[in-house]
């Protein structure tokens, strides 16, 4: 992780706006071994309703969880809402400014680093584009988080409500 | 200490602890709408299919499988107690002892080492110094009043450092901050037994702390109904950074070679400890001490702050009394360790203390059976007063070294200062010591 200059605070609302608003996400650095964090990540989505498409240039062709692996965001044919990013710190820069080149043309709208990922300079750049940028957190995390399932593993979800719990599928 | 999570995207509001003591985790039932947490009374819930199955028992989504894993009463207690402690997760035990062990073996192998504080609870010594060693986990124990003692104590199998900010039984405070300073140098975990001075008193994570246990069974349920113990992580810890923590950080057998630091990020060492630890040795909380311990904890702000407030004036009170030597209370100004429990225990010392009485063990023998209110027994954090002479009881098994090292010298009386009315406590004491 590139050192924090300053902490990220994400309101659970802008979080679950962008959770319950897009459905098709392109996994980079998505692993073909089942016991990768990204290999559970893609599982777990998939399990809650998103279409989960693999970007590994050393996977390409192959399928992971039934969807084809392609070597970059650029050859996945389909649109795709939002580019979920499980690569290092300093290569985030080189995939957003590939997602920024074809943002466009494929309707992406959201940019994600994962957890221990972050690059401020290269958000920036996708923030300027017009695109939303979340780093240094899990999809995965986050809606278990938000939608109670990660408080049944005793994590603290951080939230106080009088309200009933809404599980999402 | 600010959160990373913005609730209501209107700012970030942290809600106090009177309100986390009731509401942290647990909003109302999705299903049903109760109010209260139900008690999950289930030893085990169905999977959606074989698909689902598989993908519980890999970890690869989060739900229910078998008490022994997880229940959703004590998620719940486990949910409440992280967000007290304001750390990232916890995993809840069978009893104070249990959530230790779990803490440990999700740390150590055989042959490695951990230094603890020689003012601890007479059974953790014992469980640290004796039980342990059969399992080749070293404990070296320091005098905690200097805290270089850890430093020098330091060797490169040392996997973590081990203290009770507010020791059981003397009243001892220690140096927090400045034990967390060498435990961060030397990149391993502080482990704060936190039990005597609950979350509404100390937040050891502020000072630097990696990992806190509890026995709930004291303050948290508070009532002397529940056993029960649970380990909480900070979530800031970085088990990778010196390749100490194998356990952490390499692919794990008992899961198909998953590495835990790394799937799970900040909750990855209470998902080490619940799914392997738990599983393996099984001493899981009850859903329905669970319930109780929830119970308790709704008051635990105003039962805690009545308890110091009591204890204070019976500290006063022994302190002026002609039968006896010397109090052990940090409340009291004239303490050694009133500075230290200004800085880390403002809100008060606590409610457990001990005292000696001139007249030595015969006299201690006689001052427990003379009360009437105050009751014998081997507990501490309940609603009614306790008394205890440590040297006859739980610190039985001690030498006299470590009996007096530990502060529990044949003079030593120990209180648990409970919620009655405190001229009442004063008068029992009194009678008792005539
Ligand atoms: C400070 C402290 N830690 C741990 C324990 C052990 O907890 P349990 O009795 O729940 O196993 C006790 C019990 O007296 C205690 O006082």
């Amino acid at each position: 992780m590139t050192q924090p200059s300053r902490p990220l605070v994400y309101s659970d609302v802008d979080i679950k706006r962008i959770l319950l608003g897009v459905r098709t996400i392109a996994m980079v650095g998505a692993s073909a071994n089942w016991v990768r964090p990204s290999n559970f990540a893609m599982k777990y989505l998939q399990g809650k309703g998103y279409r989960i498409i693999p970007i590994n240039p050393g996977a390409a062709g192959k399928v992971i969880h039934e969807e084809t692996c392609y070597a970059s965001i650029r050859d996945v044919p389909d649109q795709v809402d939002m580019v979920d990013i499980f690569r290092s710190s300093p290569a985030a820069a080189g995939i957003i400014d590939e997602v920024i080149s074809v943002a466009s043309d494929k309707g992406i709208r959201v940019v994600w680093m994962q957890l221990g990922v972050r690059n401020d300079e290269a958000a920036s750049r996708g923030e300027a584009a017009g695109l939303e940028v979340i780093m240094d957190r899990c999809p995965k995390i986050e809606f278990g988080r938000l939608f109670g399932e990660l408080g049944w593993s005793g994590v603290n979800s951080g939230i106080i409500s009088s309200k009933r719990r809404k599980y999402a599928s | 200490m600010t959160s990373k999570y913005d609730q209501n995207g209107k700012g970030q509001h942290k809600y106090g602890m009177e309100t986390r003591t009731i509401h942290a985790g647990s909003s109302p039932d999705p299903v049903t709408g109760a109010r209260n947490t139900p008690i999950y009374q289930t030893t085990s819930y169905v999977f959606d299919g074989a698909e689902h199955a598989s993908d519980l028992f890999n970890l690869q989504a989060f739900g229910f499988i078998y008490s022994r894993l997880t229940n959703p009463t004590v998620a719940v207690l486990e949910e409440r107690i992280a967000n007290l402690e304001d750390g990232r997760a916890a995993v809840c035990a069978s009893s104070g002892h249990a959530a230790q062990f779990l803490a440990f073996f999700s740390l150590l192998d055989p042959g490695d080492e951990f230094i603890a504080s020689r003012n601890l609870y007479g059974g953790s010594i014992t469980q640290f110094g004796v039980s342990f060693k059969r399992l080749g986990w070293n404990c070296k124990f320091v005098d905690p009043h200097d805290p270089e003692n850890f430093r020098k104590a330091l060797s490169e199998k040392t996997k973590a450092i081990f203290i009770e900010v507010l020791a059981n039984p003397s009243g001892v405070v220690v140096d927090l901050e400045a034990i967390a300073a060498i435990s961060k140098e030397a990149g391993i975990p502080l482990i704060v037994d936190n039990t005597l001075s609950t979350p509404y008193l100390c937040q050891p994570f502020d000072w630097g702390a990696d990992i806190i246990v509890h026995s709930t069974t004291k303050f948290l349920s508070g009532n002397g109904t529940s056993m029960g113990g649970a380990v909480v992580e900070s979530g800031k810890f970085n088990w990778a950074a010196r390749g100490k923590f194998p356990t952490m950080t390499e692919p794990d057998p008992a899961y198909h070679g998953l590495t835990f630091a790394e799937t799970f990020g900040d909750f990855g060492y209470t998902m080490k400890t619940r799914t392997v630890g738990l599983r393996d040795f099984g001493p899981c909380m009850s859903p329905a001490n669970a319930f109780y311990t929830l119970m308790g904890m709704e008051t635990l702000h105003l039962r805690v702050e009545r308890h110091v407030e009591n204890a204070l004036k019976i500290a006063e009170f022994l302190d002026g009394h002609p039968a006896i030597s010397w109090v052990s209370y940090a409340g009291l100004k004239s303490s050694p360790y009133h500075q230290l429990k200004q800085k880390y225990l403002p809100k008060g010392a606590g409610s457990v203390f001990t005292f000696g009485v001139k007249r030595g063990y015969d006299a201690c023998i006689k001052l427990v059976e003379s009360v009437n209110l105050f009751s014998h027994l081997a507990n501490v954090g309940d609603t009614r007063s306790l008394i205890l002479h440590p040297a006859s009881t739980t610190h039985r098994q001690l030498t006299d070294e470590q009996r007096k090292n530990a502060g529990a010298g044949s003079d030593v009386i120990r209180l648990s200062v409970g919620l009655e009315t405190v001229g009442d406590l004063i008068y029992d004491l009194d009678q008792a010591l005539k």
